[in-house]
């Protein structure tokens, strides 16, 4: 069971969240330009690193608020979370 | 044609056996229903003129520290969110108070929402009512990490409430649970009770101190 840090309400365990997958996928800016091609790697293609992987998180059961967390792939570390409109922290 | 229609709350029908539950525990833990208290959702931005006059029109503050409750003129301010409130009142001040924090708002951006039937409250008191929501709650209830003013939404025994330390002398919380939870939340808290209501309990003094 993983201990996520909420950044509105702090420690919560892992069943308060919901996983919201890849952080930081910007919606097209035009999406009737897109050619299929486009549009299937904007809906279906995701990072999958192993080590530190920005990602979308809720805390469904708590203050409902979304928010970015950078969880190493390979530890389930929590490297950092952050509110949604601050940047994205530098991990070193 | 219904000339009256009867309200009756999801844990009506447990009052007995909540007080069966705080007698046998020898007030170890009570167990209680507030019914129909007023409940008042608010959304608002708080560094926005309209917190402002919430505040005029309330007497209390919503407060901005996440996690806690502001109290006064029996009213109750919980934190839901950076920009939610749940405004608790006492039963039958519903209209009331919605009337209050809409006129308070006016054309302000905001949003007030009367939310009253959609959870029930429940009283856990009591010097055993910290282990007893324990056996439920990942929280640490410790009244240093959870004293009074404290509230948090969170998971008791798989259904998810809101949490609020009351502010009176001695352990005792809100607990408000969607009503469709309810009743299986007040099962949940007769069968987690059991070992504080177990026969002879009262009687070895395991109820003293703490
Ligand atoms: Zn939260």
């Amino acid at each position: 069971m993983l201990l996520i840090p909420c950044p509105w309400c702090g420690p919560r365990d892992e069943a308060e969240f919901g996983y919201g997958g890849q952080a930081h996928v910007p919606y097209p800016e035009d999406p009737t330009a897109l050619t299929d091609e486009e549009w299937a790697r904007y809906l279906f293609f995701r990072n999958n690193p192993k080590g530190p992987h920005p990602e979308r998180w809720c805390h469904a059961a708590g203050c409902r608020r979304w928010f970015n967390a950078v969880r190493n792939t390979a530890t389930n570390e929590i490297l950092a979370v952050y509110r949604v409109g601050e940047p994205r922290p530098v991990i070193v | 044609m219904a000339e009256h229609i009867a309200r009756h709350s999801p844990l009506g029908g447990f009052a007995a056996r909540f007080a069966a539950a705080t007698r046998g525990s020898g007030g170890a833990v009570r167990l209680a229903e507030l019914p129909y208290p007023a409940q008042i959702n608010v959304r608002l931005d708080p560094k926005g003129p309209a917190a402002d006059a919430v505040r005029l029109a309330l007497g209390i503050a919503l407060p901005v520290e996440p996690n806690t409750a502001v109290r006064g003129g029996g009213l109750a301010a919980l934190w839901l969110g950076p920009d939610e409130w749940l405004v608790v009142g006492p039963a039958g001040t519903a209209g009331d108070l919605e009337s209050r924090l809409r006129g308070a708002v006016g054309a302000y951006h905001a949003a007030v929402t009367d939310v009253s039937a959609q959870r029930s409250t429940l009283l856990v008191s009591g010097p055993r009512s910290r282990d007893l929501l324990s056996h439920g709650i990942a929280l640490d209830l410790h009244p240093r990490s959870f004293g009074a003013g404290r509230c948090a939404q969170t998971m008791l025994a798989r259904a998810q409430v809101i949490l609020t330390a009351r502010d009176e002398r001695g352990p005792g919380f809100w607990v408000l649970v969607r009503s469709s939870f309810a009743g299986y939340l007040a099962q949940w808290l007769l069968d987690a009770s059991s070992e504080y209501t177990a026969p002879g309990y009262a009687a070895q003094g395991c109820s003293a101190s703490q």
